[in-house]
């Protein structure tokens, strides 16, 4: 039979697997191990069955907490049962890991292992999850690549079966994860030989049912407790012979064999690495170069079975002539003695010694060490600088690799220029934007050549932390040869730019090696190409003496239909000149896999493709470099001149992409940093900018309060500012009843829009002569930039207007507040920001955020800049984030504390009275601090305070000064996702609402996960298509209003900007008033919704008016008035949810796939729409009068 | 006994009462409630080539969008199994008629390239549908175009499909046509079996109050019979195409005078829309008992018995109704 060969990243290849050989999958979205859950979902949509021929369950529960209970609960009634997590994501199942280990239970849980956040969240690999549930009792396989991440997913679903000893099957995520490369695919035939009926059938035959009553999960006293944990044993002792017993059996079946323990290297090597994971392969390749090419005599001891941890095993693969151990642990136990495979080998070697069953008589010096942590690269040049180390006589122990350590001095030093790159192997680097088809591209490319070539392919993609404007790098190896080269490329053969502007922001040539090949996506031709790159990379092309060529493939792109995708068009490029597959044949190819790829799509979508392949070839040409680099032209600084010293040389080199540089001592040690750093980086991401137009302008400040980016904004000013003016400056009349014979201005940052057009579309004014302009329009950005940004820099000097002044009830005076969140990384046109501007507007210089872990956390902190603000004062909202599951729980740790403290500091007021003098202390004890006025005026009260307690050293004294600022009122707010609010958070959001707690709870409602992109949540509405709801979700979004409605004391309001920022604005403001719980829910336009973000006001205002998303406000102090406390904002549904439903890819595509499913569900959705109304309606109209009577 | 036949493509048609094109073809229930109320043959909704390539190019582009970007979200809406793109939901829903009624289904298609016509075409005939009528619908707002030109597309079009089906084909057409009976002598000439008049279109409005130009179709009415009843009156017996009149018949009385002006079917869907479902049932009666009034025995004996070759008063059609009208009033 022949082998199926595929090129695929370790998720799939874990997945498929895990797929065939389980009947129940519980799964809950976490990176990086979503796409398994994703996958094996939609091969349960598409009916794919298991190697039984029954279809898998796959279900996605509210957090891992309840897929650890619900994969408990399954095994305990007998299923083959399986889980994909990660990180927290497993923390999350520990209770029930020891529990399920506790009982002998078989399962696997597939771990693309990941950081756990620290001092910070990390999405990256390393091994810090697994091995903090290393404790619970399942036994732990580590696989190092893609292969065999694919094969140890059947090794320990088989190992797992018979010893009955549960396991957890990890791989590096992201390295390994996420990595295509080539493997052999293991048939249905395969996998069925690898499963033992008989174990299978003992494992059901021990699932719970009334046949035959047990009870398991009982409670034990100190009299059995111990000894019954002790029964255990002799499954743990039996383990490692099982397991290596199917690894022999696979072995037999598919030619490749593994041991518990690999050894590579020379047999009588005297310095031997001990590692687990993907690193194990860098280690052992370049082990082998060095054995091979530099007589050296070391190797590699690759960690398999990790647990149950076998002396024995490991003895056997030891070389006798062992004298230096270090040990490679991808994870870090602040405190601990050494990190866990270090304490291992200590106990093993000494054990062995001890017992007789050491290779070698005398012990040999153990060292171990961390690398790797959240995927920190780990390359060749360290493995040798570790074995260098190795042959010193007092090796450094307790050891970091891979970074500059100046603080601890732990670091090992390696030679970065050190490699062992074989000749035949073609690198290639490819920097795109994300939206450009790049990485599909490549993805495509290297499947092209793995699949349908006799030859190896390997991919690997770094994406950026920015959702608009994404930087992607593809590192590409391709040669004759197995590439196991976990590590990216540095010395590339060919390096690709496909965006023109990169080449002012990073130096991408530093990838490319002497005689490599250069190209250039340039919208200037062969002629004028030269003169408009940078000088640095003009040096570069002639220092190396790079082969240089050039297409405008945006040009060909427009011909050919593509739009701003020039994937095929770069890919057609990358296969002429690179030489790697004859051109024809690379052509013919790649229309293949445009035709599998996207053939699905329709017929359009392979021809416009098609297309663009053919006109690449046309327009690739080959550039003459003059032998001078001449170009005025330079690589800009990664932030502004005028940024504070920290900005530039800490978060100035991670935006240069030179993160990996910056010792430990340059980083804050508690994972603190400065906010209001966005405004430094200047991304310059968009094409065109809106631009005002003062004489149509009726300033009503929409376009403001929508822009997802604060990049856009309006002033009201004295004329006198505009003598100093720039001469563009533009200006006209304030039309403030507030400000007369003042002077207005609407500016927009021409280097942070990201060109959304949202603002635009807002934009209610239409020109008289020529309806089609509207008071703002889209221009081209750069003739703009320069001019603007000098205009954008005079408008931040003009001050802001006195927020004590003016009322800001109004959409239009409210926008007139200077916005304390900009320039996020967000989305362009994302529909969640403009919430959070707005709260940051009104109430951001007294707030502090508890931000759930999702996409507001990742625009909000996610390294390098922050956009979180401060006003002229310095004040600004105070940012944490601590997990996805307990942000309201950690909100009201805020709300508690800032309570706590307000009250002390008003009782060391009252007991400090004398000395501070009676009329300041009840004038700050009564404060009204309901208005702008009233706050500003108890700051000055506290200003005062301070003043006067100044030199009067007391203890007491000391407590209030350092609590003063506590006496000015403080705004919690509580901000998340759908994902948390509905879903893996509402526990806790419950218990908090419920508290009656003065806290602000803001849910930013996408209807879907959308930092994972894109699963169901139990906001999800009926008939809408998500991930683990492909086929279309069969409940309606679940109604967390109502719930929270039910209470009578939270205030709820459920808005959406885009149809009524009227009603938005009161919500927010009545929400913060309100001396008790409130909750809005904000509908928030996504991208994982389907449509031009340009046109989500529209949509928003749609789902309003289909009654998809009624606008209301309920205020508990109503009812205390005798009011009903439900007011709907919104009018009875008249338009039909089809009708904005099917403008949306959510829900169209269901069409697409299966009408009559479709048309049920959007039946159903409807009717629950008009049932859903008339109850809220009903409610509205309930009278309160007579219960207050009464 | 009044005889109702007619026969329109070659098709033996139950009566001359067809169900014109209009989404009340989209749904197999509406087609069976139509057949059960007489209608005795429908018209597909159109398959727009242009709508085809417009769903595969969007879907494509939301798919792709966004994707690969962001490390922590690859993909945004799940991609699994096939989508019934364009044609396959089309063919699909031609075989489930066919499947659901026995009256004859004529497929309808509005193309917009060579390939796309003949690829559509094909697969509609393929599918088993009894005929197909060409929709052939271009807003001509290229300057440069000349009425000559796309009149030449117009009919090469039609000789390639007509090579490629072996179901008959008609034409249904817009009145826009400088010289409309040489460009339907040219129909008849490349192979084309009937002609339907007229189309009629989406015609833009513009909204006051919002500044915006706004689409939508209005019924037709008794009144659009008259372009219809002319063109077809003047071109019976002299072009060998069969005539089906389409817009403004709503009455028995409109269906008659069609079937007078020589038409082998007339087509509604205004009627239906406004009456219900039912309306044919009604419609139907009528002409029958209005035949029993009048003494007619079968519509083939009225089929063009007021055209312009057997009316006697030639110029009531070839003048412009101003003249008349002035005539009268003196």
């Amino acid at each position: 039979m022949s082998k199926e060969i595929k090129m695929i990243d370790g998720n799939e290849a874990v997945a498929h697997v895990a797929h065939k050989t389980n009947e129940v999958v519980a799964i809950y979205p976490i990176t990086p191990s979503s796409p398994m859950g994703e996958h094996a979902d939609a091969w349960t949509a598409e009916g794919r069955k298991n190697i039984w021929g029954t279809v898998p369950d796959v279900i996605e529960m509210q957090a891992e907490g309840g897929a650890a209970g619900a994969i408990h609960g399954a095994l305990q009634t007998g299923s083959l049962t399986t889980t994909f997590t990660a990180s927290q994501g497993l923390l999350l199942m520990m209770p029930n890991m020891y529990k399920i280990a506790g009982e002998l239970t078989a399962t696997v849980f597939h771990v693309a292992a990941r950081s756990i956040a620290a001092q910070a969240l990390s999405i990256f690999g390393d091994h810090s999850d697994v091995m903090a549930v290393r404790s619970t009792g399942f036994a732990f396989l580590g696989s190092a690549s893609i292969q065999e991440a694919h094969d140890f997913s059947l090794i320990a679903q088989s190992a797992t079966l018979e010893s009955r000893v549960p396991f957890v099957h990890f791989f590096e995520g992201f390295r390994v994860s996420h990595e295509i490369n080539k493997i052999e695919m293991l048939s249905d035939q395969v996998i069925r030989e690898m499963m033992d009926d008989e174990s299978i059938h003992q494992h059901r035959a021990r699932g719970l049912t009334p046949e035959a009553p047990v009870i398991r999960g009982t409670a034990q006293n100190p009299d059995v407790f111990f000894q019954a944990r002790e029964t255990v044993n002799p499954f743990y002792n039996e383990t490692p012979d099982i397991v290596q017993k199917y690894m022999d059996r696979f072995a037999e079946l598919t030619g490749r064999q593994y041991r518990l323990f690999d050894y590579v290297g020379d047999p009588e090597a005297e310095r031997v690495i001990v590692i687990i994971g993907c690193g194990g392969e860098t280690a052992a390749e370049t082990a082998k170069y060095l054995n091979q090419h530099e007589d050296e005599k070391v190797g590699v001891v690759q960690v398999r079975l990790y647990r149950p941890f076998s002396i024995k095993h490991l003895m056997e693969t030891l070389p006798a002539t062992t004298k230096v151990i270090a040990t490679l642990d991808r994870t870090k136990e602040p405190g601990a003695s050494g990190e866990p495979l270090y304490q291992d080998l200590l106990t093993a070697v000494n054990e062995a010694l001890e017992e007789g069953l050491a290779p070698f008589e005398k012990a040999p010096r153990i060292i171990g060490g961390r690398y790797g942590l959240s995927s920190k690269e780990f390359t060749p040049a360290m493995v040798k600088g570790l074995y260098d180390e190795m042959n010193k006589e007092k090796p450094k122990n307790h050891f970091t690799l891979g970074i500059h350590d100046d603080l601890t001095h732990t670091s090992i030093d390696f030679d970065p220029g050190f490699s062992i790159a074989s000749g035949d192997t073609l690198r290639a680097v490819f920097f795109g934007l994300g939206s450009d088809g790049t990485v599909s591209a490549n993805k495509n490319s290297i499947k092209i050549i793995g699949e349908e070539t006799g030859n190896y392919a390997q991919g690997y993609f770094v994406y950026d932390s920015k959702k608009s404007g994404a930087k992607t790098i593809s590192h590409l190896r391709f040669g004759p040869q197995p590439i196991r080269a976990p590590y990216l490329i540095d010395q590339a053969d060919f390096v690709a730019c496909h965006q023109f502007n990169f080449l002012d922001q990073i130096e991408m040539l530093k990838y490319a090696k002497p005689g490599a090949t250069f190209l250039l996506n340039s919208i200037y031709g062969p002629e004028e190409v030269w003169d408009n790159i940078p000088q640095e990379v003009q040096q570069d092309i002639l220092d190396k003496e790079l082969e240089f060529y050039i297409i405008d493939a945006y040009e060909v792109a427009k011909e050919t239909g593509m739009g701003h995708r020039i994937n095929t068009i770069m890919q057609t490029c990358f296969f002429a000149i690179s030489g790697v597959l004859p051109a024809e044949q690379a052509i013919e190819e790649i229309k293949k896999a445009i035709k599998k790829s996207y053939g699905k799509r329709g017929e359009a979508v392979v021809k416009k493709n098609f297309a663009a392949v053919d006109q690449a070839v046309e327009n690739l040409h080959k550039v003459v470099p003059p032998q001078q680099a001449t170009s005025e032209r330079r690589i800009k600084p990664p932030v502004t001149e005028d940024a504070p010293e920290f900005v530039k040389d800490v978060l100035g080199t991670i935006i240069r992409g030179e993160g990996d540089s910056l010792p430990v001592s340059a980083l804050p040690n508690d994972g603190t940093y400065p906010t209001a750093t966005t405004q430094y980086e200047k991304r310059n991401i968009a094409l065109e900018i809106p631009v005002w137009d003062p004489d149509l302008c009726i300033q009503c400040g929409k376009c403001v309060i929508v822009c997802p980016h604060a990049v856009i904004r309006q002033k009201v000013y004295d004329p006198e500012y505009l003598d100093d003016a720039p001469e563009t400056f533009k200006s006209t009349d304030a039309r403030f009843r507030e400000f007369p014979d003042m002077k207005y201005t609407l500016q927009v940052a021409p280097e942070e829009c990201t060109g959304c057009v949202v603002c635009v579309e807002a934009c209610p004014v239409k020109d008289k002569t020529e309806v089609g302009r509207k008071a703002i329009n889209m221009e081209p950005q750069p003739p703009l930039r320069e001019q603007e940004a000098v205009n954008w820099d005079y408008f931040l000097s003009l001050p802001d207007a006195d927020r004590t002044s003016f009322e800001t009830n109004t959409v239009k005076n409210s926008q007139l507040l200077r916005p304390l969140f900009e320039f996020s990384g967000a989305c362009a046109g994302c529909g969640e920001t403009p919430y959070v501007k707005l709260a940051t507007q009104l109430f951001g210089d007294r707030m502090v955020i508890a931000n759930a872990t999702g996409c507001s956390s990742i625009y909000g902190g996610n390294l390098p800049t922050h956009p979180y603000a401060v006003n002229e004062d310095g004040r600004g909202p105070a940012w944490s984030n601590s997990l996805f599951e307990d942000n309201a729980e950690f909100g009201m740790g805020m709300r508690l504390t800032l309570d706590k403290q307000n009250q002390y500091a008003r009782e060391l007021l009252v007991d400090l009275k004398e000395e501070i003098g009676e009329v300041l202390v009840d004038e700050l004890l009564s404060a009204d601090m309901s208005n702008e006025a009233g706050i500003q005026e108890q700051r000055l009260r506290v200003e005062k305070l301070k003043k006067q307690l100044e030199g009067k050293a007391s203890p007491q004294v000391n407590d209030l000064l350092s609590l003063a600022d506590k006496l000015v009122k403080k705004s919690v707010w509580i901000i998340g996702g759908d994902g948390w609010a509905y879903d893996i958070g509402f526990g806790g959001l419950d218990h908090v609402l419920a508290s009656g707690r003065n806290v602000n709870v803001l849910v930013l409602d996408t209807q879907v996960y959308s930092n994972t992109g894109g699963q169901s949540s139990k906001a999800t509405p009926l008939a809408a298509v998500a991930k683990f709801a492909a086929n279309g979700k069969e409940q309606p979004r679940k109604d967390l209003g109502m719930m929270a409605m039910s209470y009578g004391y939270i205030y709820v309001a459920q808005v959406a900007m885009g149809s009524s920022d009227q009603q938005t604005l009161k919500a927010f403001k009545e929400a913060e008033s309100f001396d008790g719980p409130s909750l809005i829910i904000a509908y928030s336009p996504c991208i994982a919704h389907g449509y031009d973000m340009q046109q989500s006001l529209e949509h928003s205002d749609l789902a309003v008016k289909t009654g998809l998303w009624p606008l209301y406000r309920f205020d508990p102090r109503l009812a205390e008035e005798g009011k009903n406390p439900l007011q709907l904002d919104s009018r009875a549904p008249k338009i039909p949810l089809k009708d904005f439903a099917y403008n949306e890819t959510r829900y169209r595509m269901l069409v697409q796939k299966n009408e009559e499913r479709a048309e049920m569900l959007m039946e159903k959705a409807q009717e629950g729409i008009n049932e859903r109304w008339t109850l809220y309606q009903q409610m509205s109209q309930m009278d309160y009068t007579e219960s207050e009577e009464e | 006994m009044i005889d109702l036949k007619t026969k329109y493509l070659g098709l033996e048609l139950k009566n001359p009462l067809v169900a014109s094109s209009s989404p009340l073809s989209e749904k197999v229930e509406k087609v069976r409630e139509l057949e059960e109320a007489g209608v005795s043959a429908i018209v597909m909704y159109s398959l727009f080539e242009e709508q085809v390539i417009r769903e595969s190019l969007e879907l494509d582009h939301f798919l792709h969008r966004d994707r690969e970007s962001f490390a922590e979200a690859l993909t945004y809406l799940p991609e699994v199994g096939k989508y019934s793109m364009g044609p396959d939901a089309y063919v699909k829903r031609v075989q489930d008629l066919k499947d659901a009624v026995d009256i004859p289904i004529i497929g309808s298609l509005n193309g917009v390239s060579t390939g796309g016509w003949i690829q559509y075409a094909k697969k509609i005939a393929d599918a088993g549908a009894d005929a197909l009528e060409l929709n052939l619908y271009n807003l001509p707002t290229e300057v440069n175009l000349t009425s000559g030109e796309l009149e030449d597309a117009y009919i090469q079009l039609v000789t390639d499909i007509k090579g490629e089906i072996d179901i008959p084909l008609a034409v249904k057409l817009s009145p826009f046509f400088t010289a409309l009976p040489n460009f339907l002598q040219r129909l008849a000439d490349a192979g084309a079996e009937g002609a339907v008049l007229f189309n009629r279109f989406y015609q833009p409005d513009f909204d006051l109050e919002n500044l915006e130009i706004t689409s939508n179709l209005t019924l037709s009415s008794s009144e659009d019979l008259r372009l219809p009843l002319r063109w077809i009156a003047l071109m019976v017996g002299k072009i060998d195409l069969d005539f089906a009149l389409t817009s403004g018949v709503h009455t028995a009385e409109d269906l008659i005078k069609a079937m007078m002006a020589g038409a082998r079917v007339a087509m509604s869907t205004s009627a239906l829309l406004k009456h219900g479902m039912g309306y044919p049932t009604r419609m139907l009666a009528e002409v029958q008992l209005w035949m029993e009034e009048h003494e007619y025995s079968s519509i083939q004996q009225m089929q063009g018995s007021m055209s312009q070759q057997k009316a006697g008063n030639q110029s009531g059609f070839e003048r412009a109704n101003y003249i008349q009208v002035l005539g009268s009033y003196r």
